[in-house]
């Protein structure tokens, strides 16, 4: 009974829902208080009990239908051997000795041809707990994890039955091979099964993690297009993990300045005697952020997640401006506002992306047009290779960006060695950068991200 | 603490949903259940989903059901303990000590020397930190309840994490520590209930320590009850029209959709416009009771023909 709803809660943890030690003992309360005769009663009761989140609540639903698919409850499951030793049906193959085997290929038998359906299940169900099919992480383990069930269920008796029947060449030893056969067939259809579901409830969400994980530690420039569609799932995922993390703003007080006027105010009831003190608190900036990209060819592969990441973040960076550049600057917050996140894009690289990268070029005309976007809250967030093909990179310029911003930070999608060869500028804008990193998967950027947002709790 | 029999409306899942109905909510299996789960399981309940789906309306439901007081404690942003727990009574403190003044003069007056009148008075320094100068806010109020009690929440994400901190305690043990005076235990655990509008994601700790019940929009069954059980003269048919317009209108992609209070709303509304029948032009200007911004209005005024249409036909239908 407590193992079946343990098992749950380890697969509810599998597919990502935390569920801490204490709600599982509430679990347990609650299964206690509830039984399981009620199927939507319990599934309601733990939907409260266990999960937390609107997310959670889904994961839930979906799983509780996969977990507790069969119609039986489990604590109806008949005792395992030892409770009655007697019992014809053994499913544990491994400490019988081969004296039994005959019995074994018996109960096997019997079992394939009952059409008793419950039975069936009971069965599945204590040789799945027998071959740890729980333990199951990828699709591909599957006819393992049946083979394995198969064996516990005794199907090596069977087997040895069958060859001894086809050795025999006569017409009912022929006979008895087919309906052996045939037991065998739809036992091992019934694994399969129950090993698919198990996977469902156990593999699924490991093989989802496994990949997600792998894609955002892939560099960006690399990702085919399958991959990209799992990105976009995992960038969303990543700045919602950045929003929780930076929207608990807090307060600090700042002890030992004393708010006068509003310790007045607050003590005007008590005749003027200060018993309420009111200390003056520290203002925080609100997080403020000017995103210049370089779109041309080479980075703009980049350039889509980093905005896909910002706009994703809309809620916890309010105040956002966005620039593109390629031999001219333009402000593009208006499109990635209005249009969709794929047409935006297209059409950024479209209007944009075209004609030789001029950073100098870019520089005068952000302080030209949007000079006034920048103040002493903005952290300017650059996004680009430095590759200015041999104009003027303008460092007047940006030391003034430098000086006006909260802080100035660039993210390079070109590994450090490749610094500075050819026509790259990045290490003369070094100097003025708060920090410069090299940026070539997702994981870099939300590093990046999780830094800038820092600066302003 | 002693614990008090079960009360009636408590005893079953049913029950809960019974009791309910008999103070005009409608509830459903799944709030039912949570209901009583954290009764039996003596736990709060944090209770979330949009605004105005009756998140507030069910604690003081339940109470009245159970007949039960309702101490309800509205969260915002600056609440402190002092609002929310206790507060020392420094008013009647001061005025004491001034009233006091000359029979502490008496009691010291026999006494020579400085040490002999500093041991008399520390027989009595708790006097003026005793419950006598204690002024218990909502929360202290709810442990001193003596024959059960509903203590509500509302809108938890409005105030400070601080705050959240401070509930803890009262969460998970139903105690109270005034430093001056000890810890305070509840005399019958109360039934919390917090209430959210996701502003905010509220802290693990909190969360982990609460049952969590998600109130969605009803579903057009359920809506119909509930605006029958508040609007009762309300015809069968207008109601039938009404409620699949609104359901209609929750499928439109608005920036804020119409809740179950909308809905009562417009009912009395349209009830007192003495309507028996949604007609396009009725619908257009009373959209402004069920939609609160105007670019909503406007693209549900663009609609409101084809949408009324609709709305009689599925009313038909159901």
């Amino acid at each position: 009974m407590e193992r079946a709803l343990t098992n749950y809660i380890r697969a509810l943890r599998t597919a990502g829902a935390a569920v801490s030690p204490s709600e599982a003992i509430d679990a347990a309360r609650t299964l206690a208080l509830i039984g399981y005769a009620e199927r939507q009663t319990l599934k309601d009761s733990l939907s409260v009990v266990l999960a937390k989140t609107a997310e959670e609540k889904d994961l839930h639903d979906r799983l509780f239908d996969l977990y507790f698919s069969r119609a039986t409850p489990s604590n109806e499951i008949p005792p395992t051997h030892g409770d009655d030793g007697g019992e014809p049906e053994s499913d544990r193959s491994s400490d019988k000795d081969a004296g039994e085997g005959g019995d074994q290929a018996d109960a096997l038998l019997d079992l394939a041809n009952s059409n008793d359906a419950n039975r069936m299940a009971v069965a599945m169900e204590r040789a799945g707990a027998a071959a740890g099919v729980d333990q199951i992480r990828f699709a591909s383990q599957g006819a393992f994890f049946a083979r394995r069930m198969l064996e516990a269920l005794g199907v090596e008796a069977l087997e040895q039955r069958l060859m001894d029947r086809l050795r025999t060449r006569t017409p009912e030893a022929q006979a008895k091979a087919q309906e052996l056969m045939d037991a065998r067939s739809a036992v091992t259809r019934e694994a399969r099964k129950f090993v698919d579901r198990r996977f469902e409830v156990f593999g699924r969400a490991a093989t989802e993690t496994f990949m997600n994980d792998a894609v955002a530690n892939r560099a960006i420039d690399k990702l085919s297009l399958r991959d990209m569609e799992r990105m976009k799932a995992v960038v969303a995922k990543m700045a919602k993990r950045l929003a929780v993390r930076h929207s608990r703003r807090r307060k600090v007080r700042n002890r030992g300045h004393l708010d006068i006027r509003r310790t007045l105010r607050a003590n005007a009831g008590y005749d003027g005697v200060p018993f309420e003190v009111v200390f003056k608190r520290k203002h925080r900036d609100r997080p403020k952020i000017v995103a210049i990209c370089d779109v041309s060819g080479s980075v703009a592969a980049y350039v889509r997640f980093l905005l896909m990441f910002l706009y994703a973040l809309s809620e916890t960076v309010a105040d956002l401006g966005a620039f593109a550049f390629a031999h001219e600057l333009r402000d593009v917050s208006g499109p990635l506002k209005h249009l969709t996140f794929e047409a935006a894009m297209d059409y950024i690289i479209q209007e944009v992306g075209s004609g030789g990268t001029d950073y100098g070029q870019a520089l005068i005309d952000l302080r030209e047009h949007s000079w006034d976007q920048i103040d002493r809250r903005t952290t300017v967030l650059i996004l680009g290779d430095g590759r200015s093909n041999h104009t003027d990179p303008r460092l007047d310029i940006f030391a003034e960006v430098a000086d006006r911003a909260k802080r100035v930070v660039w993210l390079c999608p070109e590994p450090p060695g490749r610094w500075g060869s050819g026509d790259s500028e990045i290490l003369r804008y070094r100097p003025f950068c708060t920090r410069l990193s090299h940026c070539a998967t997702a994981l870099d950027l939300e590093q990046a991200l999780d830094e800038i947002l820092l600066a302003y709790d | 603490m002693t614990a008090l029999p079960i009360p009636i409306g408590l005893s079953s899942i049913e029950a809960v949903t019974e009791g309910l109905a008999g103070v005009g909510y409608i509830s459903t299996r799944s709030i039912s259940t949570a209901v009583y789960l954290a009764h039996h399981l003596r736990k709060p309940v944090l209770i979330e989903g949009p605004a105005g789906v009756g998140k507030t309306d069910l604690a003081r439901s339940v109470a009245k059901c159970l007949n039960y007081p309702l101490l309800r404690m509205q969260c915002y942003e600056g609440l402190d303990e002092s609002k929310a727990l206790y507060e020392w009574k420094y008013g009647k403190q001061l005025l004491y000590t001034q009233i006091l003044k000359e029979k502490i003069h008496d009691l010291v007056a026999d006494a020579d020397g400085l040490d002999a009148s500093f041991a008399k008075l520390a027989d009595f320094q708790d006097l003026f930190f005793s419950r006598e100068f204690l002024e218990p806010r909502p929360l202290l109020k709810a442990m001193e309840q003596t024959g059960g009690s509903v203590l509500l929440i509302d809108e938890i994400d409005k105030s400070d994490e601080e705050f959240e901190a401070l509930l803890l305690e009262i969460l998970s043990d139903y105690q109270v520590t005034v430093p001056e005076i000890g810890t305070i235990e509840a005399q019958v655990p109360p039934l919390v209930m917090l209430t959210s509008n996701a502003t905010r994601e509220l802290g693990d700790a909190l969360k982990r320590r609460c049952l969590h019940l998600h109130i969605d929009f009803p579903d057009a069954e359920r809506e119909r009850l509930i605006v029958r059980a508040r609007v009762p003269e309300i015809s069968a048919s207008l109601l039938a029209q009404l409620v699949a317009f609104i359901q209609l209108v929750r499928g439109e992609n608005l920036r804020k959709l119409p809740s179950i209070s909308e809905t009562i709303d417009w009912a009395r509304t349209l009830l007192l416009l003495h309507a028996d029948a949604l007609e396009p032009t009725m619908v257009r200007e009373t959209l402004n009771v069920i939609l609160k911004r105007q670019s909503d209005i406007l693209s549900m005024a663009a609609k409101a023909e084809a949408l009324t249409r609709d709305a009689v036909k599925a009313a038909e239908a159901a």
